[in-house]
């Protein structure tokens, strides 16, 4: 057994300097979006609700590149990119 | 690289991308392959398990090399279904998969994809990774080459996008727009390290043997999908997957599905003192038949998992890849000999995959998925009512055998699960529906042009 945490501790990543991720309006977060699915079905925990901040805070260098975040979102309000060449997770066993 | 023109870039160096570039540079077509990641596979996750055939029509005799891209030749297949405590297992062991040419094979598919782009690379094709194609150039409709995030600029007569399950080409090419949560499937996998002495005793495997485990049931937590268990040299792959659609129902995090998974009381001893080499995730396009994308537009054509070639009641689908990658780069070859790339004469291509396995298989798997889900009864109260019922006849407690069967069939028929499927399925209506049904979707298929 392990962590999330501990799980993508086994995985390299070389991470570009600017997010692939973004949250076009964060206002659909805090006032539309009661269960946030991001937040839990996401494999690597990239998105994670912060409360005094109010919004969803996007870990982007966690990402593992499933790109299901485009599709849990019920207001189509991930924007997810592919990171730029050669950046992201590099897989050693995939 | 830049402002190139070549007879076709391929996008994507997996298992289509490569089969498509071997295919063309072969033949002496200028071939370019363009992967994002810094080496191809690193994006890349499979189960995974690779079926002999496809690839030997490609490469002949790979698995004579003197270090071949494979882990184990699988003699072992079994099924598993699992309530809490319990497992049914149903398996099937075969003395003839020992035979070369070997059924399939576990692989390490980052080891895999590396060793198959460098096939590409020796027929001549020329690859370039960590290159991320962004968007597609246009002339007078017609896709004449890419763009990468760099901003450089290519060239070629057609575009073959073999760039995966969240294909940015196809989109950009207007030939999907988003796909739909209960389109596709994310499985999560650890790979975990165990000493081959170990694996052989564990699974009772001769050397260099594998098994394979499917396992559905309380695995999954109601949702549709399975886990899977595979043998590798040095290693096992662990994994489960499950419809986007249904994790987004149940809010349960993949990764605590996977960690449920490893304490299974069933599994637990089978993963021992395993260390974790690395933790995966990826999404498998499980839409089917239904899903699939035009296949082909002009200048342009789609193989492999960006077209939902897979078939996940089979577990097949880098097999799927390698046929299409091979097919769209014939239909490429063709067409230079013609010089048309027009999408009326592209539509070869599909002409081609209709004639081998692919279309036949994921049409007739078309509504399979479909048809589980509308029996979510299937996926958690059926398993634990089967194991019990074994647990129940298997466990000796002094009553008579008679006394215990009848017990057995007494739950079985009171449960409500079995009720209502036994209610909602034993009428004239759906028998006549049955038959009505496979009449109407053999017709179809015959009229498919």
């Amino acid at each position: 057994m392990s962590t999330v945490e501990e799980k993508l501790g086994t995985l390299a990543f070389k991470n570009d300097h600017q997010s692939h991720i973004s949250i076009p309006n964060p206002k659909i977060c805090l006032t539309q979006c009661k269960d946030k699915p991001c937040t839990k079905v996401c494999p690597a925990k990239v998105y994670d609700w912060d409360e005094s901040q109010k919004k969803i805070v996007v870990g982007y260098e966690n990402c593992i590149e499933c790109g299901a975040a485009r599709m849990i979102c019920p207001f189509q309000n991930i924007r997810w990119e592919m990171p730029r060449g050669g950046f992201g997770v590099s897989y050693k066993f995939g | 690289m830049a402002d190139e023109k070549f007879d076709v870039i391929i996008v994507g160096a997996g298992p289509a991308g490569a089969s498509a570039a071997i295919t063309c540079a072969r033949t002496g077509l200028s071939t370019v392959l363009l992967e994002r990641g810094e080496y191809p596979g690193a994006k890349n996750v499979q189960g995974g398990i690779l079926y002999t055939k496809m690839l030997t029509e490609i490469i002949p005799d790979f698995w004579k090399e003197p270090k071949p891209p494979v882990e184990r030749h699988i003699t072992e297949q079994k099924v598993m279904l699992l309530s809490n405590q319990s497992a049914i297992h149903l398996g099937f062991k075969s003395a003839d998969w020992r035979k070369e040419p070997h059924n399939c094979y576990s692989i390490i598919r980052v080891s895999f994809d590396r060793w198959y782009a460098k096939k590409a690379e020796e027929a001549g094709a020329e690859l370039y990774t960590g290159v991320l194609v962004s968007d597609l150039i246009k002339k007078n409709g017609k896709i004449c080459g890419v763009k990468t995030s760099e901003g450089d600029e290519l060239f070629a007569n057609v575009v073959i996008a073999c760039d995966g399950v969240n294909s940015l080409l196809a989109q950009k090419a207007g030939l999907i727009d988003e796909w739909r949560p209960d389109e596709v499937a994310l499985a999560v996998k650890e790979t975990l390290a165990l000493p081959k002495e170990k694996i052989e005793e564990r699974f009772s495997l001769e050397a260099n043997e594998g098994a394979t485990f499917e396992m559905f049931g309380k695995v999954t937590e109601g949702m549709l999908g399975y886990a899977f268990l595979y043998t590798n040299k040095e290693s096992l792959s662990l994994g489960v997957g499950c419809k986007v659609s249904h994790f987004q129902k149940t809010g349960i995090p993949p990764y605590e599905l996977l960690d449920h998974l490893k304490a299974h009381p069933i599994l637990k001893p089978l993963i021992k003192d395993a260390q974790s080499l690395e933790y995966s995730g990826h999404l498998i396009p499980e839409g089917g038949y239904y899903s699939m994308p035009p296949l082909y537009t002009d200048g342009f054509l789609i193989a492999g998992d960006a077209a939902q070639m897979v078939n996940p009641s089979h577990r097949e689908g880098s097999n799927l890849a390698m046929t299409a990658g091979k097919l769209a780069a014939e239909t490429v070859i063709e067409s230079k000999k013609t010089g048309d790339t027009s999408s009326k004469f592209l539509s070869l291509y599909q002409k081609k995959l209709r004639e081998t396995f692919i279309i036949p298989d994921l049409y007739d798997h078309k509504d399979l998925e479909e048809k589980i889900e509308e029996r979510p009864e299937l996926l958690t109260d059926i398993p634990d009512l089967v194991c019990n019922a074994a647990y129940e006849y298997f466990n000796v407690d002094g009553r008579a055998k008679r006394d215990v069967q009848s017990a057995i069939l007494k739950k079985i028929f009171r449960n409500k699960a079995v009720r209502k499927i036994i209610k909602s399925e034993l009428n004239l209506k759906n028998l006549l529906g049955l038959f009505k049904g496979a009449v109407k979707s053999a017709l179809n298929y015959k009229n498919l042009s």
